[in-house]
C-alpha cells in the first residue's frame, strides 16, 4: 500500500444539509478516499434548514441550528468555500468554475444545489418589504421588519406559508394567510382536518382571505397593500411569498444534464453524467421531488455508500409524514388520504374536543392517515405505512391506537406532549424528556439511532421507541423514520430478508462468505449481526453448518445465564414441569455442594439455581446430569419451557391429559434453535390454568380435542394469542406445532418473536401454511424433523465430559501474588 | 524495563474469544483478533463492571455482554458517543507463547 496514495479530488456544490449528511456518511464509511472541496453560495455553516420556524418564532437562535460549525470541516480536511457561487459545470474538462472565473478540477462531483423558493410573477412582487421564507436572510430580514412595522400578508396556506404566519405573529405582527384554494395544507390535509386547523389558528389571532387570487402588490418603493382578482385590498408593511420550492436545477441544466422538474438521478443517486451525483431537494428520482428531511438523508446514505465504492445500496424512494411546526397545534400527516372507490375509510371526528382522525386502507393495508388535535399515534400509523403491515386483524381497534393494540409492559404512557420535562421515558435506562429534549436539540439528532447512541434511552428494551419517534417529530418538526426496511446494523446495507435469500439463493454457507459477497464494511461484523448471521446459517443448513461459537452471546455459549455480577444461572430441564424427589434431591445436593446462593422456582415452572461461579459449570452439569437431567435452554433463542396444569389425571375439570401432552412436545421440541425465545403452555380445559392465551404458542385442551393458540406475548408487551387451528388428536396437535414452529424458524427475523412474526407477516398467511395446506404442513413438519436430529444433543453432557470448549471455562493463567 | 511473565500458548485463546487471566491485582482480558493480534485488558467494563472476555470479539473492538457498551481494544476507550476507559496490559506474543508485563 502507498503511504501517500493520490486522493481522487470530490467537489461538492452546495452547503446544506442534504450535501452534509452525505459527507458525513462518506466520511464514515471511506474516510481518506476524496480531497473534498465543498461550495457554499450562503456565507454561513450549514445549518438545520427545518428549524428556521422556531427561530423566526423567536424560540431558537441561529447557533442552536448550526450543524456542522467550521471545525468540522477542518477536522475532516474538507475544503470549505462559502460565500462562493459555481458558475458553471464543464463536464468535458472535468472542473467547475467559480463566479471569479476560477477553475477546480474533480473526479467526482456531487450536486446538492437544493430549491428556490417560487416567486408570483404579479406586478410590484420586486418591492421593498416583498421577501420569500426559505434562508436564514429571509428570517432575518422578517425579525427586523418586525420590529418597525405592523401588518403582514403571508401569500400561501401550506405548510411553509403557515410556520411563517405563525412566526411573524409571535413576533408581534398582526398576520393574514391568503390561500388560493379553500383549504388550509391541501396536500396534507383533508377539508375536515384543514377546517379545523383554520378555526384554530383564527382563535389564535390569525386572519385569513381564502380562496384568494393575488393579482397585484401595491406600493411606491415600499410594499403598500395586496390586490385581489376580486378587486379587494389589503394593507401590508411586509409581504411573504411561501406559495412552493422549485428545484434548483440552473446549473445542472446549462452543464447539459438530464433535468424535468429537478435534476434526474437513478437509483444510486447518479445523474445521467455517471461522475456526477446530486442529492437533496434539487433531485427528481422515480419522477419524484421531495422537500422534507428524511428523504434526503436516505439519499445521502445511498450516495455516500456509492461514492465509497460500495456501490450495492439503492433509493428506491421515501414514504413521508408531516408534522407542523406551530405549537400548541398537533397535526399529523402521511401517506395517501384522498377517497376511491377501492379503498375504506375509518373516520373519527369529536368537533368539541377538537380531535379528527382519518385512517386510508386498500388491501387490508394502511396507506394514509390524517391525524388532528390527537397525533400520539402518529408514530405508530406510520411505522404500518412504512412496513405495509397487514392490519385486518386490529382493524376494530386500530382506530384507538397502539395503546390499544398491545400495551407496553410497564405502563408506558401514550402521550408525550403532555409530559413533564422530568417524565421518565425509558424505563431501562432512566432517561426523562427533557434529557432526551436536550440531546436531541444539543447534539442535533435526527434519528432513533442517535437517541440512542447518545441518551441510551430506547437502547434496551425497546418499548419507548415509539416515544422516542414522537420526542424528535414534536421536537425537530418533520421527522420521519425513512427506509421501509431497516439494515440489520451499520455493518451492512443489507435487511435481515435480503440475507436470508441471499444465504439461501446463492448457497451461502459460513459467515466468512456471506460477509464477502454481501460486501461486509468490517471484517468480521459486530455483536448485532454475527449471531443473527450464526442463526440464519444454522436454520438454512442443518447438519451442515457448524455454529460459531464465537458468534453466540455469551449465555448460548456456555448454556447459563449471565448475571450481573459475572456469575451464572443454570436451570435444568423439567418435563413439562414435572419433577421428582431424586431430581429434587440432586439439585439440593448441587446447592450444597457448589455454594450456589440462591435457589428459586421460575415463572415457566423450573428451579434456577443462582450465583453459579464459570469455572463450576461443568461439574454443576455433571451432577445434574448424573440424576438423569439435561440443559433447561432457559438462556437460548429456543424453546424454553412448556409449563402444563394437571389435566384430566388429578383435575376434575380435566378433559385432556395436558400434563402428558405437554412433556411429549418439550421432548419433540426442544433444542432447536429460533429466532427468539419461545415459550409453550398446555392447559387442561378452558380454565386456562397454565395460561396458554399469553404464550408464544399455546394449546387449550377442550373435550372435543386441542385448540392451538399463538402469538402471544406477556412481557414487555401484553397481548393475548391469535387462534390458529382446532385438531382432535395428539399427534395432530404436536404435527401443527412443529409447522408452525418451523416457519417461524424460516421467516422470522432473528429476536424477533413470533408475535411481531404474526404481525408482520399475517393471521392468514400463517394459517394458509400450516394449517390449510396438508401438503405445505407435512413438509414443514419434515424439515423440522430432519434439523431435530442435529440440535438434540445436551450441551451441558458435551461440556461436563470435557468435549467441547473446555478452554471457556478455565482461566488461562492464575498469576501469584507479584 | 518491563518484566514479563508467560501466561500460556497464544493458540489456546480462541480466535475473535478472549481468555481470563487471573492476577493480584484483578481479573485480566486476554483477547484474540481474526488476524492473530494478541491485547489484555482489565476485565472490568468502566460502565458496570461487565466481564469482557465474555464478550463478542469484532475487528479490533469488544461488546460488553452486560449492556453491549463497545470497547477498543488497542486504546481499552470506550467507543463514542459513550465515555469510559479500561486499563491497557502491555502483552507480547514471543514464539508461540503470550507474555504479559507484570504490574
Amino acid at each position: 500500500m502507498l503511504d501517500f496514495p493520490v486522493k481522487q479530488k470530490l467537489v461538492v456544490i452546495g452547503n446544506g444539509m442534504a450535501g452534509c449528511r452525505t459527507l458525513e456518511y462518506l466520511l464514515e464509511r471511506a474516510p481518506d478516499l476524496y480531497q473534498i472541496t465543498v461550495f457554499g453560495s450562503e456565507p454561513h455553516v450549514n445549518y438545520n434548514r427545518i428549524l428556521l420556524s422556531p427561530v423566526l418564532a423567536g424560540e431558537k437562535t441561529l447557533e442552536q441550528i448550526v450543524l456542522n460549525p467550521s471545525e468540522w470541516y477542518e477536522d475532516h480536511n474538507i475544503k470549505l468555500r462559502s460565500g462562493e457561487t459555481v458558475e458553471m459545470i464543464d463536464r468535458r474538462t472535468r472542473e467547475i468554475v467559480t463566479a471569479t472565473g476560477e477553475r477546480v478540477p474533480y473526479d467526482r462531483l456531487l450536486i446538492a444545489t437544493g430549491s428556490n423558493p417560487i416567486m408570483l410573477p404579479v406586478p410590484g412582487k420586486d418591492l421593498e418589504g416583498v421577501v420569500t421564507y426559505r434562508d436564514i436572510h429571509d428570517v432575518e430580514k422578517m425579525i427586523e421588519t418586525a420590529r418597525t412595522h405592523k401588518r403582514a400578508v403571508v401569500i400561501g396556506g401550506g405548510l411553509l406559508g403557515l410556520e411563517a404566519a405563525y412566526g411573524l405573529m409571535k413576533q408581534g405582527m398582526d398576520v393574514t394567510v391568503v390561500h388560493l384554494v379553500d383549504t388550509l395544507m391541501e396536500r396534507q390535509l383533508d377539508k375536515t382536518a384543514g377546517d379545523m386547523l383554520k378555526a384554530s389558528l383564527q382563535a389564535r389571532g390569525m386572519k385569513f382571505k381564502m380562496p384568494a387570487q393575488t393579482s397585484a402588490i401595491m406600493g411606491e418603493s415600499r410594499v403598500s397593500a395586496v390586490r385581489f382578482a376580486d378587486g379587494e385590498e389589503i394593507s401590508a408593511d411586509l409581504v411573504v411569498m411561501a406559495v412552493g420550492i422549485r428545484p434548483n436545477v440552473e446549473l445542472a441544466k446549462k452543464a447539459g444534464l438530464h433535468c424535468e422538474r429537478g435534476i434526474v438521478v437513478s437509483d444510486t443517486m447518479q445523474t445521467f453524467d455517471g461522475r456526477i451525483y446530486s442529492v437533496g431537494e434539487c433531485v427528481q428520482h422515480r419522477r419524484q421531488t421531495y422537500g422534507l428531511v428524511a428523504p434526503l438523508f436516505d439519499q445521502a446514505k445511498v450516495c455516500a455508500n456509492h461514492l465509497a465504492l460500495r456501490g450495492f445500496a439503492r433509493y428506491e424512494g421515501s414514504s413521508v409524514s408531516t408534522k407542523l411546526k406551530v405549537t400548541g397545534v398537533d397535526l399529523f400527516s402521511a401517506g395517501d388520504f384522498a377517497a376511491a372507490a377501492d379503498r375504506d375509510e375509518i373516520v373519527l371526528h369529536d368537533g368539541g374536543s377538537g380531535v379528527y382522525k382519518r385512517l386510508v386502507l386498500k388491501d387490508n393495508k394502511l396507506i394514509g392517515a390524517v391525524l388532528y388535535g390527537d397525533t400520539g399515534d402518529g408514530s405508530w400509523y406510520f411505522r404500518l405505512l412504512r412496513e405495509g403491515a397487514d392490519v385486518s386483524t386490529m382493524r376494530d381497534r386500530l382506530m384507538f391506537g397502539e395503546g390499544q393494540e398491545s400495551k407496553g409492559g410497564h405502563g408506558a404512557p401514550n402521550k408525550v406532549a403532555a409530559m413533564a420535562d422530568t417524565a421518565e421515558i425509558c424505563g431501562c435506562n432512566g432517561v426523562s424528556k427533557g434529557a432526551i429534549v436536550k440531546a436531541i436539540i444539543e447534539k442535533k439528532l435526527f434519528t432513533v439511532e442517535d437517541v440512542r447512541a447518545h441518551t441510551k434511552a430506547s437502547a434496551s428494551c425497546g418499548t419507548c421507541t415509539g416515544l422516542v419517534e414522537q420526542l424528535l417529530a414534536s421536537t425537530i418538526g418533520d421527522y420521519s423514520e425513512a427506509p421501509k426496511v431497516k439494515p440489520i446494523c451499520a455493518c451492512t446495507p443489507f435487511a435481515h430478508d435480503d440475507v436470508r435469500r441471499a444465504i439461501r439463493e446463492q448457497d451461502l454457507k459460513t459467515l466468512p462468505e456471506v460477509m464477502e459477497r454481501l460486501d461486509w464494511s468490517t471484517p468480521n461484523g459486530c455483536h448485532v449481526c454475527r449471531p443473527a448471521l450464526n442463526y440464519y446459517l444454522l436454520s438454512a443448513w442443518p447438519g451442515e453448518y457448524r455454529d460459531d461459537a464465537q458468534s453466540r452471546y455469551i449465555n448460548e455459549r456456555v448454556h447459563a445465564n449471565i448475571q450481573k455480577d459475572g456469575t451464572f444461572s443454570v436451570v435444568p430441564r423439567m418435563w413439562g414441569g414435572v419433577t421428582s424427589p431424586n431430581e429434587l434431591r440432586a439439585i439440593a445436593d448441587v446447592a450444597d455442594k457448589f455454594g450456589i446462593p440462591t435457589v428459586k422456582v421460575t415463572g415457566g415452572q423450573r428451579i434456577d439455581l443462582l450465583g453459579v461461579k464459570k469455572e463450576d459449570l461443568p461439574a454443576v452439569w455433571g451432577d445434574l446430569n448424573k440424576a438423569g437431567m439435561v440443559s433447561g435452554h432457559a438462556y437460548g433463542k429456543s424453546l424454553r419451557t412448556v409449563k402444563t396444569c394437571v389435566g384430566a389425571d388429578w383435575c376434575r375439570f380435566g378433559t385432556q391429559d395436558s400434563t402428558g401432552l405437554g412433556i411429549k412436545l418439550e421432548k419433540f421440541l426442544w433444542g432447536s434453535w429460533t429466532p427468539a425465545k419461545v415459550k409453550m403452555a398446555v392447559s387442561g380445559c378452558p380454565r386456562n390454568c397454565a395460561e396458554s392465551t399469553c404464550k408464544d404458542i399455546g394449546v387449550v385442551c377442550v373435550d372435543s380435542g386441542y385448540e392451538i393458540q399463538f402469538a402471544g406475548a406477556a412481557g414487555l408487551h401484553i397481548k393475548g394469542t391469535e387462534f390458529l387451528t382446532k385438531v382432535s388428536t395428539e399427534n395432530e396437535c404436536i404435527e401443527v406445532i412443529a409447522a408452525l414452529i418451523q416457519v417461524y424458524r424460516e421467516e422470522g427475523r432473528y429476536l424477533e418473536r413470533m408475535y411481531k412474526w404474526c404481525d408482520r407477516v399475517g393471521l392468514e398467511s400463517i394459517r394458509r401454511a400450516v394449517v390449510d395446506d396438508l401438503t405445505n404442513r407435512k413438509a414443514l413438519f419434515q424439515r423440522f424433523a430432519f434439523s431435530q436430529q442435529f440440535s438434540q444433543v445436551d450441551p451441558w453432557a458435551e461440556r461436563a465430559e470435557g468435549r467441547e470448549a473446555a478452554h471457556e471455562f478455565a482461566p488461562l493463567a492464575e498469576l501469584e501474588t507479584a | 524495563m518491563s518484566d514479563f511473565v508467560d501466561i500460556g500458548a497464544a493458540l489456546d485463546v480462541p480466535r475473535l474469544g478472549a481468555r481470563k487471566v487471573r492476577t493480584a491485582g484483578g481479573v485480566i482480558a486476554v483477547f484474540r483478533t481474526a488476524d492473530d493480534r494478541f491485547f489484555a485488558l482489565d476485565d472490568r467494563c468502566p460502565h458496570k463492571g461487565g466481564p469482557l472476555s465474555e464478550g463478542i470479539v469484532h475487528g479490533e473492538r469488544v461488546t460488553c455482554p452486560l449492556h453491549n457498551m463497545v470497547i477498543e481494544l488497542g486504546s481499552g476507550e470506550v467507543v463514542g458517543p459513550d465515555e469510559g476507559c479500561v486499563a491497557r496490559h502491555l502483552l507480547k506474543v514471543e514464539s508461540g507463547r503470550l507474555l504479559l508485563a507484570r504490574a
